[in-house]
């Protein structure tokens, strides 16, 4: 119900919203568990395994319970925290995890059997018979479990990533860290202040403490103010810090729009923030834990904090007849705020026998609660005392088992906290995260005062270590009662206690879990579950382990505690990945024809990053075989054009350049001459080979060397590492000009005939002899042309600055075309490799050596070269090795697949009779069959023989004569010319 | 992560990739015999503590460096060029 | 105690007090016949077959934690048999068939869920790579089958088939593949171990490995020296410091694997679905969580954490391949140690010091070899001969070039398989 004079919710404007499709009013500035506690809705949701109604717990992002969808469709959200979700004008929230409805949930009958379903029940049955895991017991339990449903359509929202930098980032804007900005933000330093609420403040808007003689509330939002004016601060509300990274790195999640009807127009919904600290502050607070005692879940039973939190700044109190029970005395607050509020409290029971008395309300000192009662929602509790056992007649219990500092970033790289008696918590330890410091309570500092002035000194000391000069000035003024509490986790007696609220984990699972020998804490989370949850325990882990200590008669600090992992709430995978889906996943190269390639109707395939045309349909052309065909034609009769852009091209000058290439090819470049090319093999240190292409010598020292398109980046890697690594004293330089250059291949017999048209200088065969290159004048341009060919024709490519590309490959198509040729693609360049043996990444898969490829002999004996050395081990090179061969299917007809696996003719298709793979084929227009290469055992020596290939997943059998990889004009002369 | 590039300052990890132990810069000769080159290709001290290493700041200035680092605690404890790492 | 549902009720309607400890703790005695290493998977699996195969129960398991707390409790839980290398390929098919019977074997439902596995493929390149894969597959008796773009779609439509970067061409299917509840594992194989007289000893880490003329004789720890004929290092994780105390040098590097998993959601993802352009594997628990991981973090590492780089584009290739995913929040992250090997797959062998083993170098792909490992290196361990499916994860591979075992084709760089 709602408190008159109470609150920072703006009454003034009102907010219609619904839950279950029932309609609801509230204000802006409240939450949906807010909101919903206004308007005295209780039941929110259903628990994970035995569907028990549960009620709101908490007021923050660490709530078990009131998770609820928002949205549909592409923008379903599902597990939204009522207690941070912001209300707005037509928000929709459905409840999850129940059907047919929330209050008569039909999965309720799992708590019926509660007494079967025990921790760790599941390992100890289901599995007979064995076929009914798959197909009756895990679908049963996958559809019971899980929370709520993500809507099967694609996500619709847009998310952001960004990146941010500071001096300081102080994480949680209560009075530690507003203290802390104040102090680092006067000081001038580049302050971020983050915190993970719409309003920041922190527990000054959820008490009533005064801080200089105002409430805490009013200094804050002067201490904000102050704020806003600095430009060196930054104020990040809605922004949780989700994980502490190496060097000062911060992950955090600003809720952009989340609380917008209109999602805010242009904005994202969400956006992930990566930030560069040199220095942090941690001021996140304490989280209170509440105490296990039978029922202890039922739907208006919550922590004492959040009772004053709902009261004290959304002016809501959850019940008109609340009890508060405690074991310390912050919770005889919960009492004085709800009584100053003119709310009913109908009794305050205190753990400790001698605590202190407290005026104006029924104080039971010693006493437990030890049950609850009321149908899905609380109406008594049973409480006992020295005096005996009574019902106490209540419809909401504040409950406080003292606080846990929020220490979980502070353990993100591994650290262990320690075990402070006074407080019964865990702390941190300084130098858990090097640069980062706990403040305030998260620090086990619980007094504001305290708060104030460890946040002061956390930012004077961060600031120091920066250099930058920090005055703390006079602290404000502000209470500072100790923190004194007797710690109590467990209420003894029957029922079940629950610790872990929305896994379902009570008290006697831990014990049980203990008995059975589970007593590792990591163990036990695992085997009861307890911690799993989606609040990964911040509402249980203190409890249960102390449950465990008890169980294992060890004391907490030698049980220890499980780790926190990042991130701190949950993060949406569309956040983190923000910019990856569609096309964003990598980058797309695009090669100077890409348009004109497009124009022509190309399909394009990735090759890397790049895109490169498949085929040049033309009408008429049923499929891209008949394409390819013609193309392949072109080539073998006329002239054919193609951009071979994307391969690598590394520009190496400098004396040294020849001894480079010597080192890193197989075979030697120091002695190819000035204008010449040679085809060069590159190895892996480990002996295998790593990639192939030619290189030309432009100049005396001055070579341009190609790779693959998929290698250029490693090769390019390779040659940095070799230069800089190995032979730094080389007087040698490399540059990649992959994207300076277009390049294109003009290859068949009447590629000659089409260059003398474009070039300045026509082409004589004399002076261009095959595998040579120079300098060239490309219709008054400069240009470079090498006689080289991938086709088994005569060919050349022709490159030009990558500013001239578009219009040569729109001239060479024409001119092409003129001639009774065209441009080809990819499928085309691949038959009239595979027709030539050429290798293509297909064959030179990382697995193989140059003997396995027939080019043992490219392997210089004269010099030393990277993985010469490797490629002489004995299982290199002895015999067994499966090598390259060509395969020709005997019968015309017969299909070949690359993928598929050889075999001796007499051999079953069985693992042990392997004889080697298919890697490359095609359908060749010259032979008018299929032809194909692989990787044959000892192949080269089984020329004739007629193998078996089998692909056992397409069903097809071929018989095929094993034959040399060059199908086509083995002597070469074509290439020659 | 964080490495401090002696060409270009202090960058995220997010720029380099990773070879592996700093001895790829110890390339044995030819001749220095299978077990010096087992040794080089595949053996391992795999310290669990500190650690130098080869880096290489692919999307930055192409310098490969070598990082002393602790592979335990991630401290990042000098960086600089390979090719004066050698000398 | 023998596990059944009707153990299951009888217990309920007595109030759970029945319940047993699932291993006994016990001290440990001053010798035993053979001292493993590492109370992981691998370790302790070894020690189950060595009792259940060959009747060798004077075994002691050497815990530095608690069992089950290394890289079998912290990885995505994939189980499959779908290599194309002779060597590992029967290898991971016995492993599959052991998976198979587990459950009765062990009494224990360690929740092996023969979901099947979708290794998605978006290049004719992949394809036929995916073919030889499949191929291999069949022709081990194991099961694949090849789907095409609209087959695949049937399956599983929510993947982006309109406008991903790299588009979908199909996907290599295994059906037989799955999951399993990984902690289930490590502690039916212990309660299988422990019941047959296998001392577990946790909380005992080894500071030594005692060696006398070439021969090892025992090892210290932290609770005293234990005297042992035979000594097996399984601590994957751990394996170079394990082996330098015996003076070794292993080919090793370690290496960060971040793993992931959401908030428990309701069914919506059947398979274990693999991306074919960016390390990204899937699959949703029975809890309803989405498990899922990615590539190492590439640098040596002991820190059992990653970084954000790393983080972001696991998440990336997810958004590309299933934008469905993109409200799933994820609830934790958390990082194993790999032992990287250099041609990326393990290493069962002996050493060169007599009576000491080594078990090692799974790269990330431990879990579903957890029974084959322990079956075959407890096979090595008490015949000392290799086991027929296991007989070319050897040491010397590498140095003499015989039998490497490199399923990616990235070379003896550890990081890059």
């Amino acid at each position: 119900m709602r408190v008159q004079g109470k609150g920072l919710i703006d009454r003034d404007r009102p907010v219609s919203f619904t839950f279950d499709g029932v309609g609801y009013s509230g204000y802006q500035g409240d939450t949906l568990a807010s909101a919903l506690l206004a308007n005295e809705v209780r039941l929110v949701g259903r628990s994970f395994k035995y569907h028990r109604p549960r009620g709101i717990l908490t007021a923050g992002s660490e709530e078990p319970n009131a998770l609820v969808t928002v949205g549909r469709d592409g923008r379903q959200d599902p597990n939204v925290r009522a207690t941070v979700q912001e209300i707005y004008e037509g928000m929709a929230a459905r409840s999850q995890n129940r059907w047919p409805s929330l209050s008569f949930d039909l999965m309720a009958v799992n708590d019926l059997a509660a007494p079967f379903l025990g921790a760790g029940f599941y390992y100890k049955t289901f599995m007979w018979p064995r076929s009914f895991w798959e197909k009756l017991y895990e679908p049963v339990i996958r559809r019971a479990a899980g929370l709520g449903a993500l809507s099967g359509q694609d996500n619709s929202d847009r998310y952001e990533r960004a990146f941010a930098f500071c001096d300081l980032l102080v994480i949680g804007a209560g009075p530690a860290g507003l203290m802390a900005a104040l102090v680092a933000g006067r000081a001038g330093a580049d302050v971020i202040l983050a915190d993970e609420d719409a309003r920041m403040g922190g527990r000054l808007l959820a008490e009533t403490y005064e801080i200089d003689g105002k409430p805490g509330a009013v200094w804050a939002e002067e201490a904000l103010a102050e704020l806003r004016g600095m430009e060196n601060v930054r104020l990040m509300t809605r922004t949780t810090v989700a994980g502490a990274y190496d060097q000062g790195t911060y992950a955090a999640l600003e809720r952009v729009s989340h609380h917008r009807a209109d999602r805010g127009a242009g904005a994202p919904l969400e956006c992930f923030w990566r930030i560069v600290a040199r220095r942090a502050v941690l001021a996140a607070g304490a989280l209170e834990r509440p105490i296990a005692f039978a029922d202890n879940d039922r739907p208006g039973i919550m922590t004492a904090g959040a009772v004053r939190a709902y009261l004290n700044r959304w002016g809501v109190s959850p019940g008109r007849a609340v009890t508060v029970f405690g074991n310390n005395d912050d919770a005889h607050r919960t009492v004085r705020d709800l009584l100053a509020a003119g709310v009913h409290v109908a009794a305050l029971i205190d753990s400790r026998h001698d605590a202190t008395r407290l005026d104006g309300v029924r104080m039971i000192r010693g006493g437990q609660v030890c049950g609850s009662g009321g149908r899905q929602g609380l109406e008594r509790i049973t409480v006992r005392h020295p005096g005996g056992e009574e019902r106490i007649a209540t419809d909401c219990l504040a409950m406080s088992g003292g606080w846990n500092p929020s220490l979980h970033l502070t353990c993100h790289m591994n650290g262990r906290p320690e075990w402070r008696r006074d407080i019964a918590a865990f702390v941190p330890v300084a130098g858990m995260v090097p640069g980062l410091r706990a403040a305030g309570a998260c620090n086990g500092a619980f007094s504001t005062m305290a708060c104030l002035r460890e946040g002061a000194e956390a930012a004077s000391e961060a600031l120091n270590a920066l250099g930058i000069k920090a005055d703390q000035g006079t602290l404000p003024r502000a209470e500072e009662t100790p923190c004194v509490l007797e710690p109590l986790w467990a209420v003894p007696g029957r029922g079940r206690a629950w610790l872990d609220f929305q896994n379902d984990v009570t008290v006697k699972d831990v014990k049980q879990a203990a008995v059975e020998n589970f007593r590792s804490v990591e163990h036990m989370k695992r085997y009861t579950t307890q911690g799993m949850a989606t609040d990964q325990g911040k509402n249980s882990n203190v409890a249960a382990l102390a449950v465990l200590a008890d169980a294992t008669g060890r004391g907490i600090p030698e049980t220890g505690t499980t780790t926190f992992r990042p991130p701190y709430s949950p993060i949406a995978i569309a956040a983190l990945g923000a910019g990856g889906e569609g096309k964003g996943f990598q980058p797309e190269r695009f090669t100077t024809s890409h348009a004109a390639t497009l124009s022509r109707g190309a399909p394009m395939i990735e090759a890397g990053l790049w895109y490169r045309p498949s085929y040049f349909p033309q009408a008429g052309e049923t499929d891209w075989q008949q394409s390819c065909d013609r193309e392949v034609g072109y080539v073998r009769n006329a002239v054919g054009v193609a951009d071979v852009s994307t391969l690598g091209k590394i520009d190496i000058q400098g004396a040294d350049a020849a001894r480079l290439l010597d080192f890193v090819y197989t075979n030697m470049f120091s002695t190819l001459k000035v204008g010449r090319v040679r085809y060069g093999l590159m190895l892996r240190e480990d002996g295998h080979v790593m990639d192939d292409g030619t290189t030309a010598r432009l100049g005396e020292d001055h070579y341009l060397m190609t790779t693959t398109t998929a290698a250029a980046g490693q090769v390019m890697a390779h040659l940095e590492f070799v230069t800089q690594g190995l032979h730094p004293e080389w007087d040698v330089s490399i540059c990649s000009v992959t994207e300076q250059w277009a390049q294109f291949a003009v290859a068949g017999p009447r590629a000659r005939e089409l260059l003398n048209g474009l070039l300045d200088t026509p082409v004589d065969p004399a002076d261009w002899p095959f595998m040579s290159c120079g300098a060239v004048s490309v219709l008054g341009g400069g240009g470079r042309l090498f006689r080289i060919s991938f086709s088994g024709e005569e060919g050349y490519e022709i490159a030009v600055p990558a500013r001239y590309g578009a219009s040569l490959f729109d001239l060479l198509v024409r001119r092409a075309e003129a001639l009774g040729g065209g441009a080809y693609g990819m499928e085309a360049l691949n038959v009239l490799r595979i027709e030539k043996g050429f290798i293509t990444h297909a064959e030179i898969h990382g697995r193989v050596t140059a003997y396995d490829i027939g080019m043992g002999g490219m392997v210089s004996a004269k010099k030393d070269c990277i993985g010469k050395t490797m490629a002489q081990r004995p299982g290199l090179e002895e015999p067994g090795r499966e090598r390259l061969v060509g395969l020709k299917p005997i019968a015309a007809e017969g299909k070949l697949l690359a993928g598929a696996h050889l075999y001796r003719q007499e051999d079953a298709a069985r693992c042990e009779h392997d004889q080697g793979y298919v890697t490359s084929v095609c359908h060749s227009p010259v032979l008018g069959r299929m032809i194909g290469l692989g990787f044959l055992a000892d192949g080269p020596e089984r020329i004739g023989e007629i193998v078996k290939m089998v692909d056992g997943l397409r069903g097809v059998t071929t018989y095929c004569e094993v034959v040399s990889p060059v199908f086509y004009d083995p002597e070469g002369g074509r290439m020659r010319g | 992560m964080r490495i401090t590039c002696p060409h270009c300052g202090d960058r995220d990890s997010r720029e380099f990739s990773y070879k592996g132990h700093a001895l790829a810069l110890e390339r044995p000769a030819p001749d220095a015999g299978a077990e010096a080159w087992d040794d080089y290709v595949h053996l391992r001290e795999n310290p669990a503590g500190e650690t130098r290493d080869l880096w290489h700041h692919h999307f930055g200035c192409g310098a490969w460096l070598v990082v002393t680092r602790n592979t335990l605690t991630h401290d990042v404890l000098g960086c600089e060029l390979a090719s004066e790492a050698r000398r | 105690m023998r596990f059944s549902g009707l153990r299951v009720l009888k217990e309920g309607l007595t109030g759970n007090k029945g319940w047993r400890p699932h291993w006994r703790d016990p001290a440990p005695k001053p010798e035993y016949d053979l001292v493993i290493i590492g109370g992981g998977g691998h370790g302790l699996s070894t020690a189950y077959y060595l009792a259940r195969d060959h009747g060798l129960t004077n075994v002691a398991v050497l815990e530095r934690g608690y069992i089950g707390g290394g890289n079998i409790g912290r990885n995505t839980t994939i189980v499959r048999a779908n290599y194309f290398l002779q060597g590992n390929s029967e290898f991971y098919s016995h492993s599959l068939k052991l998976w198979e019977g587990l459950e009765e074997d062990l009494n224990y439902n360690v929740m092996h869920s023969q979901r099947g596995i979708l290794n998605l493929f978006h290049s004719d390149g992949q394809r036929d790579a995916a073919a030889r894969r499949g191929n291999m597959m069949l022709s081990q008796g194991d099961d694949a089958i090849l789907l095409g773009r609209e087959e695949l779609r049937a399956k599983v439509p929510f993947l982006n088939f309109d406008d991903q970067r790299f588009p979908l061409y199909g996907a290599l299917y295994h059906p037989r593949g799955g999951t399993a509840r990984h902690d289930a594992v490590a502690w039916g194989y212990a309660r299988g171990a422990d019941s047959r007289g296998v001392d577990l000893i946790q909380n005992c880490e080894v500071t030594g490995i005692d060696v006398e003329n070439g021969r090892v004789t025992g090892v210290q720890t932290v609770r005293g020296p234990i005297r042992a004929k035979k000594v097996a290092m399984v601590a994957a994780g751990r394996s170079s410091q394990v082996a330098a105390m015996a003076g070794m040098r292993l080919p090793i590097e370690s290496h960060i694997l971040q793993a992931f998993v959401t908030e428990g959601l309701k069914p919506v993802i059947d398979h274990v679905i693999t991306f074919g352009m960016g390390h990204f594997y899937i699959s949703q628990s029975d809890k309803g969580g989405l498990v899922f991981g990615g590539d190492l973090d590439f640098y040596a590492s002991y820190a059992a954490r990653g970084n954000l780089p790393k983080v972001e584009h696991v998440m990336e290739a997810g958004m590309a391949l299933m934008p469905m995913i993109g409200k799933a929040r994820v609830l934790r992250s958390w990082g194993g140690i790999m032992d990287m090997s250099p041609d990326g797959s393990p290493i069962i062998d002996r050493t060169h010091i007599d009576g000491l083993y080594v078990n090692c170098g799974w790269n990330y792909g431990g879990f579903k070899a957890v029974p084959a490992s322990g079956n075959v290196f407890a096979h090595l361990l008490a015949t000392d001969q290799y086991h027929p499916a296991a007989t070319r994860f050897r040491l010397d591979r590498f140095r003499t070039g015989r039998g490497i075992l490199d399923e990616e084709g990235t070379g003896s760089q550890h990081n890059l398989h």
